[in-house]
């Protein structure tokens, strides 16, 4: 069964003329890493926001077709919920940042949910560690940059184990090698818990090379969905404004030469240099 | 032209973010300054428009040393777009936020008109005209907190992060508006954790670490270093990673343009 199926969901914000997302179908199975991308404003970030009910419950407004999360029709279940099911990572992260200090804000989420104190300490610290930040844990998340607050947003979802982690330009404020780090850990946990991952990114140079399931959006709707290498590799996706990879890019380009490279589009620069040094080698 | 003389600077909390900083920019510059979080990047940029001053020596904007002229008469000719744009928006319209600075600068009506008009096109925001900045996405937001500033026209723009939220097309139009700036002979400073954009831009690129500079030269040579980049915590663009693995067969290392590549492969090719 897919843990997340949205049919033909439409919603429109509180006094907006017209709808942020409109007919939405789509279908992801528990385990995937889905990549959605396309241009600024398309509503990737109100798609977001329907998978832990935030939409319509907290931002009100009018959604229409279905939806259901882990098995729960989340119009008919409360935001704190789906919490346990769903995490969802803001792209401003002073969005979700509240408490005194890091370690509080990170063990937060499992206040709530009743765990035993021992669990939640193993918890926390694991989340505090995996993210890098377990040295400053007794700091104030207001005091830290926007980079420290991206990597304790992140901590707090991961605390929680949820089936779903959905994240949303998670690592923007981060520099690019901590940005890696971090979205190695999220594959990791993706690969070996079985997480579902679901990842909104304009800079897929970084996170293309992750994805089993590609989603495209476009003024409110899927343009594309479905293999990665497929839809990256169609050139339609680069006219409506995707930065597909620059590896993506050059492999299409050499190809267009007429260069000899296998069809498999690359989706990072190993997978492309690998076929490079393969066709040099074949001459 | 900025100028930046041994300054350090100390938050009040006793962090000291700068430890001993130099530079010099001149008019028509295009600098990146890149580093890992916490190197003092943002500190630094602070000091171009006054908004801090340092602790020790000296910055000085077109010969003017900040501690003697306000934030207000600095402002005028140096723009700055905050990494978060939440922490510069405020208004109710997105053409009113465009026209608020201009309307305390003092310009004319039908001047104000025409700018806020030409800024909305620039960015791609002409049908939020009437919109609260506060309905848009976050990278539409940003791109508000820039039209903001483009709008008076300052002679120095400074730009933390201004790719964030932002998609391919977006970043080209900035790209190309950076290209006119220079043109120009104004000068812009931005800092950024995108090395596809910075390689795309090809700017004078300044590494900070720990408060420090720690190298200072061509994108092109500071980005197709390994062992510098990754002190810095940046990782080399997805061409030059594409090059340093075809090094072991004499392809160049120093490669950050896709046609520079497209062009030293084809030939490699054909000359096997």
């Amino acid at each position: 069964m897919a843990i997340i199926e949205t049919k033909n969901l439409t919603y429109t914000y509180p006094g907006a003329s017209k709808p942020s997302i409109s007919d939405v179908s789509i279908k992801v199975e528990k385990g995937e890493f889905v990549l959605i991308t396309g241009p600024s404003g398309c509503g990737k970030t109100t798609l977001c926001r329907t998978f832990n009910g935030l939409v319509p419950h907290f931002y009100q407004g009018e959604l229409k077709g279905e939806i259901s999360v882990a098995g729960i029709d989340t119009l008919k279940h409360h935001t704190y919920e789906m919490a346990k099911h769903v995490g969802l990572v803001f792209q401003n992260p002073e969005n979700q940042l509240f408490a005194l200090s890091i370690e509080k804000d990170v063990a937060f989420g499992l206040e709530n949910v009743g765990v035993s104190r021992e669990e939640m300490r193993r918890k926390v610290d694991w989340a505090l560690n995996q993210t890098g930040i377990f040295d400053i844990r007794e700091r104030s998340p207001h005091e830290i940059s926007g980079g420290q607050q991206q990597r304790v947003a992140i901590a707090a979802v991961l605390a929680m184990e949820p089936e779903v982690i959905v994240l949303d330009e998670p690592t923007s404020f981060l520099d690019p090698l901590s940005a890696e780090k971090i979205f190695e850990v999220i594959y990791k946990l993706n690969k070996e818990q079985g997480i579902t991952v679901i990842l909104v990114e304009h800079r897929l140079d970084l996170t293309a090379k992750y994805t089993n399931h590609l989603i495209v959006m476009d003024e409110g709707k899927i343009r594309f969905e479905g293999d990665p290498r497929q839809i990256l590799g169609n050139e339609e996706t680069r006219l409506i404004g995707v930065g597909i990879p620059k590896a993506t890019l050059l492999y299409q380009i050499l190809k267009k030469e007429g260069l000899n490279l296998p069809d498999k589009t690359p989706l990072s620069s190993e997978e492309l240099a690998d076929q490079l040094l393969e066709a040099i080698k074949l001459q | 032209m900025i100028e930046v003389q041994d300054i350090r600077y100390s938050y009040p909390n006793k962090v000291e973010a700068l430890k001993g900083v130099s530079i010099k920019i001149e008019d028509g510059e295009f600098v990146a300054i890149m580093g890992q979080n916490g190197a003092g990047k943002s500190t630094l940029v602070k000091h171009f428009n006054g908004l801090l001053k340092p602790s020790q020596g000296k910055v000085l904007i077109d010969g003017v040393e900040t501690t003697k002229s306000s934030v207000a008469a600095l402002a005028r000719n140096v723009g700055f777009v905050f990494q978060n744009p939440d922490h510069q928006l405020f208004s109710e319209s997105v053409e009113e936020e465009i026209a608020f600075a201009l309307k305390n600068f003092g310009f004319k009506p039908e001047i104000i008109e025409d700018r806020v008009t030409w800024a909305l096109n620039l960015l791609s925001l002409t049908k939020y005209r009437k919109t609260s900045p506060f309905l848009l996405s976050g990278g539409e937001r940003k791109r508000v907190a820039l039209a903001s500033v483009l709008a008076w026209n300052p002679s120095t723009l400074i730009l933390d992060e201004p790719t964030i939220g932002q998609d391919h097309e977006q970043k080209e139009k900035l790209r190309q508006f950076i290209i006119q700036m220079q043109t120009q002979k104004k000068t812009v400073v931005t800092v950024t954790h995108d090395v596809e954009f910075v390689a795309e831009c090809n700017p004078r690129v300044i590494l900070m670490k720990e408060g420090k500079i720690v190298a200072d030269g061509e994108g092109k040579e500071i980005l197709t270093d390994p062992a510098l980049l990754e002190l810095s915590s940046i990782v080399l663009p997805q061409i030059a990673q594409i090059f340093s693995k075809l090094a072991s067969l004499g392809f160049p290392k120093d490669v950050i343009d896709i046609y520079e590549a497209k062009a030293i492969i084809l030939k490699v090719m054909e000359e096997c």
